[in-house]
């Protein structure tokens, strides 16, 4: 679900309404446009006299946008305000865009970091949380059209948007901003839940990842290591500690895979690795195509038991 | 009622044959290098023309790769190129010069003047535009095409994020041919204030001349923003000065501003010209004047003002203050009321007269449609909030194709089948032209409305895919139909230009097939018309029913030549008044082989060779000399009769040459170039403090530095003032002391130039460690380049009055160069207010 029509929250549905009213009022002002240029080519010369008058230019060309606008506009900024001010949050989570994949940050009263995850955000229902957006290389822009409008990333600065889902879903967003290479392939979504599931899913992210359970997964854990993925990925409670890519600590629990555009299983964990470079064209992780198929199960299997 | 005739008619045969010989033009191969704004202005067009189809190509390359999600006709680096290409050479190398073209080619007819005042700057902006037009379409066969989309935004366009030549191609060739808008731009304001008929005062201009001067005057002050910003991320490309990286001091939304504040200028650039061709075509298709004449101007004049101050509407999705926002909100919606006055005044000239549905009345009913449905979309998105959602989506993309599409493209096909009877000895087929309409009016609305829809199901911008899943992919398949039914538009429009269009300079086209009110229905050939009627109504041809046979017989101003050679009337600017006849150059090779020199030299910088860049530079310069040194030719005899008991003189200096009021426009450029650096270096001080002197404790350069630096500029202008003194009088022994003066003054202002260099040399301040260094280089760079084309121009000018070329009558050259030397002065001198007296103010 990635539209503005399907609003699940405050601040999404504010502006939908402003939306409705625009769109009945536009096509109001458009036919309305289009009958006064039947009247001046077709009808009768009493209706074709007012329209040709110099008074009736100034009326309709000016007076009736003066009036209607200004009505508008001052809406639009009451809107504009209750979007902006947001009331304080207690959940911060910082999300900083990447060439191109989505770093987020949880963060803890206090502003101390809780844990890390990637290009996926979960949040309680029915509570407004706080985004602190930033870019870590070029301008992105932060867009989940049913949770509220988007929100350039933009170097140097951090923007802080509110976003509140009022019941539970997933909603896709996408980078709104063009950011080179594969910009049409930076998706993520947000996860929202009740608060309870929520909770249990903040306790399982703060843990490092399980043990690995068999010997598949356990071989597969072993190639990680020996492959040079430990390079640019995290992987808490092994020696991975690299930061160039998304952490993995709990990749197996998300629902999606390379920037939300695959769903997560064992099989899309294995195309993704070996074809990366075929997938997405430019981005920074390689094609591990040269890896013996029985080391890609291996590795796939364990990555997906990262829950 | 007749317009008395000012010359005896029938004209002798031998005055036609004169004049027809004098502006005969170039044969054979010769003919690229005609001057003259027919020749000029058809090139212009043609080569617009030639840019909008291969942009249109690469639409449909963009279009055919949507038609199916995950689809793979083009990889993600081709589209990438292919959106940057058809944004850039759409707006750049189409729509700008299109309006200019027809600027070019139907100034001179409307105003009944025999060409444009500057005719070999016109060749030479056309040519400059072409071949560097040519080069850039080009980088595409190698792959060096650029791909950081039209609005080229840093960082990513930085060399961190885009390595290799792609983006230089971007900044060098669009940067320089800006240049050669601004040059047309000079020509177009000039040529509209000076060289109207007699008796046109400007309550009287055709409100197509009211556009063209608020398009031109929006080109100056906007274009030199652009020119700054692409001019210094080229620097920090080149050579790692710090403007929009962040991590030195820098700031990525200072390029969006300068951007910007060009870029939306630039869309009633586009805009203006064709709501004026639409205020001259429905006038004639409706039978009857424009209504509301004066509402209509006033609406001209109000939209080219609220353009200049709503460009962060392209910014509220970046995160500025709200205060900002909603004052930009405001001035956004506030530009409906002029476009709204313009329709109520169409309306009303419909409603008072009887349409006849030509091929160019439907196409301006469908800009009525087109447009009014896009001016709508364009008030919902200056609402913040519903902005918020839709901003970088296919609404948006949606919203400026029918604002520009319908605001600029269906008016410009009007303008082709209405104006095409004056260039072609035959109209545009009627017959073919309905079916153009229908298709692009259909086709046009089948591509783009389902935009709107996809747009709020989300689907952003500038992507070369997306997933089965999220629903796009019907309406996509809707938008790539209708974008397939435009070509073939096009297409037809091609073959009936190639069955229907042939050109005539020298007989005179199709003649007045519409029955329209204005002079360009007058008989024109290279020489323009045959005599300069004198004007006393708005429609002229419609107030006096002889008037077009009696100015072809030659019973007006000027009915033959008085200088022997190619010859304007020069009128007064606001009531018209005859005031000198204007000497106008002829063919020559000098604009084009300069223009050629420039672009290749752009190139060369491009690839980085910078030797041939600057060999190609001298090049530039002195083709450029070559040209200039014929014209200021004094005056060609006695003050002449040119009709009507008019004796005028045949040459003028001072604020009543033609070539004062270009260098003032020239003034105008460069100021907005400075404004806009001042403007950089004020934002950057508020977003990036730390990096001021008061902050890091880099020292200022000693204050014997701009002291010495000041008094060096303020000696330049006395020593100039004093040679200025010196040519007044005209004993033949003062000539020493203009000299003496003229040298004094250019050691003088190379020196203030050098202390200034100098000094912030000897602080020891780099250019590359932060943004606050990069900008007082730049600021020097800046003045330092001013500071040579002074250099060069009073060199030229010594060397006019040391060959003789030089004298009370003859003057127009010194008088230039004087104009421009006390500009470079004041902005010396504003260069060190802000480099040694801001840093202390702001702290």
């Amino acid at each position: 679900m990635q539209s503005v029509l399907a609003p699940v929250g405050p601040y999404a549905d504010s502006t939908a309404i402003l939306s409705g009213v625009l769109f009945v009022g536009g096509t109001l002002v458009f036919l309305g446009v289009m009958v006064a240029i039947v009247l001046a080519v077709r009808s009768s010369s009493r209706a074709r006299r007012f329209l040709s008058r110099d008074t009736t230019i100034l009326a309709f060309g000016a007076g009736l946008p003066i009036v209607t606008l200004s009505a508008l506009l001052i809406w639009g900024l009451r809107i504009e305000v209750g979007l902006e001010a947001g009331p304080p949050s207690a959940l911060q989570i910082e999300v900083r865009g990447h060439q191109w994949w989505w770093h987020v940050r949880y963060l803890e009263e206090g502003g101390r970091w809780d844990f890390v995850t990637a290009n996926e955000i979960r949040i309680p229902t029915g509570v407004p949380v706080e985004l602190r957006l930033s870019s870590a290389d070029v301008i992105h822009s932060f867009w989940v059209p049913s949770l509220a409008g988007k929100l350039d990333m933009v170097p140097g600065r951090t923007n802080r948007l509110t976003v509140q889902a009022d019941e539970p879903g997933v909603f896709r967003g996408q980078c709104a901003e063009y950011c080179g290479g594969p910009h049409a392939l930076m998706a993520f979504h947000v996860v929202a839940e009740t608060p309870a599931d929520f909770e249990t899913w903040r306790e399982r992210q703060r843990r490092p990842a399980p043990e690995p359970v068999g010997e598949e997964a356990r071989r597969g854990r072993e190639v990680f290591l020996a492959s040079g993925c430990e390079v640019c990925h995290r992987v808490a409670g092994t020696p991975a500690r690299g930061t160039v890519g998304p952490d993995l600590t709990h990749v197996g629990g998300r629902l999606h895979l390379m920037s939300g555009m695959l769903r997560s299983h064992r099989g899309t964990f294995g195309g993704w690795i070996a074809s990366a470079q075929h997938l997405k064209p430019g981005n920074q992780m390689p094609s591990y195509d040269t890896l013996p198929g029985a080391d890609l199960r291996a590795l796939a299997t364990w990555l997906e038991s990262l829950e | 009622m007749t317009l008395p005739a000012l010359h005896e008619v029938p004209r002798p045969e031998t005055e036609h044959d004169k004049l027809r010989e004098i502006w005969r033009p170039p044969s054979g191969l010769r003919f690229i290098t005609a001057v003259n704004n027919t020749y000029i202005g058809i090139f212009y067009v043609g080569a617009a023309l030639l840019f909008f189809l291969l942009a249109g190509l690469l639409a449909l390359g963009m279009r055919t790769q949507l038609l199916f999600a995950e689809n793979e006709f083009l990889s993600q680096e081709a589209y990438n190129q292919f959106f940057t290409m058809h944004g850039t050479i759409m707006m750049f190398l189409f729509a700008v010069p299109a309006v200019e073209a027809m600027g070019v080619f139907l100034l001179p007819p409307m105003l009944a003047a025999r060409d444009l005042p500057f005719p070999r700057l016109s060749a030479y902006a056309f040519w400059a535009y072409f071949v560097g037009g040519l080069i850039f379409f080009g980088s595409l066969f190698f792959g060096l095409a650029p791909r950081g989309g039209w609005f080229m935004y840093p960082p990513l366009t930085s060399t961190q994020y885009s390595p290799g030549i792609s983006a230089d191609f971007w900044l060098l060739g669009i940067g320089f041919i800006e240049i050669s808008a601004i040059a047309g731009a000079v020509e177009i304001l000039v040529g509209v204030l000076r060289t109207r008929a007699p008796g046109m005062s400007l309550d009287k201009l055709p409100i197509y001349a009211w556009a063209m001067l608020v398009f031109a005057t929006l080109i100056v002050l906007a274009f030199p923003a652009i020119i700054l910003g692409t001019a210094l991320l080229e620097l920090e490309r080149a050579f790692g000065w710090p403007f929009f990286d962040a991590a030195r001091g820098g700031d990525p939304l200072l390029w969006q501003h300068l951007f910007w504040f060009f870029g939306h200028p630039e869309v009633y650039i586009i805009f203006l010209p064709a709501a004026g061709f639409v205020s001259m075509i429905l006038p004639t298709m409706a039978g009857v004047p424009l209504a509301g004449y004066r509402l209509v101007v006033i609406a001209l004049l109000a939209t080219g003002f609220t353009a200049m101050g709503v460009w962060v509407h392209h910014m509220f999705a970046t995160g500025i203050p709200s205060l900002s926002v909603s004052f930009f909100s405001a001035a956004s919606m506030a530009v409906a009321v002029p476009s709204g006055i313009q329709v109520f005044a169409w309306i009303a000239t419909l409603a008072s007269g009887r349409l006849r549905f030509h091929t160019p009345a439907l196409f301006l009913l469908g800009f009525l449609f087109i447009f009014t449905l896009g001016g709508l979309t364009g008030v919902m998105v200056g609402l913040v909030p519903f902005d918020w959602q839709v901003h970088d989506t296919y609404f948006i993309v949606a919203h400026f194709h029918y604002v520009l599409i319908g605001g600029m493209v269906f008016p410009l096909f009007a303008a082709f089948y209405y104006w095409a009877p004056i260039a072609s000895i035959r109209p545009l087929s009627e017959r073919l032209g309905r079916w153009v309409f229908g298709l692009l009016f259909v086709g046009f609305n089948v591509a783009f409305f389902p935009m709107h829809i996809t747009g709020l199901l989300g689907m952003p911008r500038r992507v070369w895919t997306y997933p089965a899943d999220v629903g796009w992919e019907g309406l996509n398949q809707l938008s790539t139909a209708g974008a397939y039914l435009i070509a073939a538009a096009v297409l037809l429009f091609l073959i009936d230009v190639l069955r229907n269009f042939r050109l005539t300079t020298d007989k005179g086209g199709a003649g007045n097939v519409w029955n329209a009110g204005t002079l360009e229905w007058i008989e024109n050939s290279t020489y323009g018309v045959r005599s300069i009627p004198p004007v006393d109504a708005r429609e002229p041809l419609w107030a006096h029913r002889d008037l077009r046979e009696l100015t072809e017989a030659g019973a007006y101003f000027l009915p033959g030549s008085v200088t022997g050679g190619r010859e304007t009337l020069v009128t007064s600017p606001l009531e018209g008044r005859p005031q000198f006849v204007l000497q106008l150059p002829g063919p020559g090779w000098s604009p084009l082989l300069a223009a050629v020199a420039t672009a290749l030299g752009f190139f060369m910088l491009t690839l980085k060779l910078v030797v041939p860049a600057l060999v190609l530079a001298g090049v530039t310069v002195a083709f450029l000399c070559i040209w200039l040194w014929g014209s200021d030719p004094g005056p060609a005899g006695p003050p002449a009769d040119v009709g009507g008991g008019h004796v005028v003189p045949t040459s003028a200096s001072g604020p009543l040459s033609h070539s004062w009021w270009g260098t003032v426009v020239l003034i105008v450029v460069l100021a907005m170039l400075f404004g806009a650096l001042v403007f950089s270096y004020l934002y950057l001080w508020t977003v990036s403090r730390q990096v001021w002197p008061a902050s890091t404790g880099q020292p200022l350069p000693a204050p014997f530095w701009p002291l010495a630096a000041a008094a060096a500029f303020a000696a330049s202008s006395l020593a100039m003032a004093w040679a200025n003194r010196a040519l007044g009088r005209s004993r033949p022994d003062r000539r020493a002391s203009e000299r003496v003066g003229l040298g004094l003054a250019l050691g003088l202002l190379v020196a203030a130039f050098l202390l200034e260099l100098v000094g912030q040399r000897a602080s020891g301040l780099s250019p590359t460690t932060s943004s606050y260094g990069a900008l007082v280089y730049v600021g020097i760079a800046l003045e330092g380049a001013l500071v040579l084309a002074l250099v060069v121009m009073g060199l030229y000018t010594l060397a006019r009055s040391l060959t003789g070329r030089l004298g009370p009558e003859r003057r127009a050259t010194f008088d230039n160069t004087r104009l421009l030397w006390h500009y470079g002065v004041a902005q010396g001198l504003a260069l060190l207010v802000l480099l040694h007296l801001a840093p202390l103010v702001l702290g």
